[in-house]
């Protein structure tokens, strides 16, 4: 089926100038209506950008703990089946320092500080979600 | 004509697999969950413009039960069927406008591939939040889309040009 010359050949052919044409125009315009779509939302993600004033622990969607941003903390968050994730608050600024889930995105994840952003450990369920600015009027619970 | 069609498929299969799994050695340094290369997603376009719809969406489905049972948990296996099947279904439909290059397709099918991810996120930590990284993805996707259909093209062009595949059967 494959001959030792064919697969030269297509090496040529690839080392080659070809395919000059690979975008049609509607390609580009599909690009382009994705772009728009994706860069209009995080504009406005960007305008409704608030300094944060809590920070909400939620586990599989229900609420584990909610505490203020103003004071520093370290929050060890267990689970019954032994997973565990620990999230410091400090000067302000949330992040995860260790988790024991397979892929550890969550302890990478950059200090989150503003309203809306959230770190996420997708293996554990766990959302950690900095709320406040002007909108929101929700009771803080300090611990 | 039929051995040489379940000759391809395992060649396809089998780099399907192993892109996937050079994929998971490569770090991205991004701290978004859900951003990937795609690589594999080149075995499926292939096989989408080579051999055709049925045998993409075959391919594709293979290919992601054997790499989740084999590198990941099941978890990954909810996240990959998600994104790999939606992925499948748009670039397949995408194909059958007939509107768009193979590049355009792939460009879908990486968006749609990041959509479905996002909403299984959803459904999965249960919070609408998750909503929030869909911009990040929406863009990943175009890149990571874009680079394997180019990619895609010239494989596609080269197997069409010089009859690797179909030579002379259906």
């Amino acid at each position: 089926m494959m001959e030792p010359m064919n697969i030269v050949r297509v090496l040529k052919h690839i080392s080659g100038s070809s395919g000059c044409k690979m975008l049609k125009r509607n390609d580009v315009i599909m690009t382009g209506i994705v772009l728009l779509i994706a860069l209009v939302s995080l504009g406005f993600f960007f305008l409704n950008k608030k300094e944060g004033s809590a920070v909400v622990i939620t586990v599989n969607g229900k609420i584990y703990q909610q505490i203020e941003l103003e004071q520093n903390n370290t929050i060890k968050i267990e689970q019954e089946n032994g997973d565990y994730n620990e999230v410091v608050i400090q000067d302000g600024y949330v992040w995860m320092t260790d988790a024991d889930c397979p892929d550890k995105l969550c302890v990478k994840h950059n200090k989150i500080h503003y309203n809306h952003e959230t770190i996420v450990c997708l293996p554990h369920k766990v959302v950690v979600e900095i709320i406040g600015g002007e909108e929101n009027t929700v009771d803080i619970i300090a611990k | 004509m039929k051995t040489k069609k379940i000759t391809i498929f395992g060649v396809l299969i089998a780099l399907a697999f192993i892109l996937s799994y050079l994929e998971s050695l490569i770090p991205i340094p991004v701290p978004v969950p859900g951003i990937k290369l795609g690589l594999a997603n080149l075995v499926v376009i292939t096989g989408l413009y080579v051999m055709g719809e049925k045998e993409a969406f075959v391919l594709s489905l293979i290919r992601i039960l054997l790499v989740s049972f084999t590198f990941g948990s099941p978890s990954t296996l909810l996240f990959s069927f998600a994104g790999g099947i939606l992925s499948c279904f748009c670039m397949i439909l995408m194909k059958q406008i007939g509107k768009f290059s193979l590049t355009g397709v792939s460009i879908a099918g990486g968006v749609a591939h990041n959509i479905g991810q996002v909403f299984i996120a959803i459904l999965v930590v249960n919070n609408i939040l998750m909503i929030y990284y869909l911009p990040f993805l929406l863009i990943s996707g175009l890149i990571t889309g874009l680079v394997i259909g180019m990619v895609g093209a010239l494989i596609v062009g080269s197997v069409k040009k010089y009859h690797l595949v179909s030579g002379n059967n259906n």
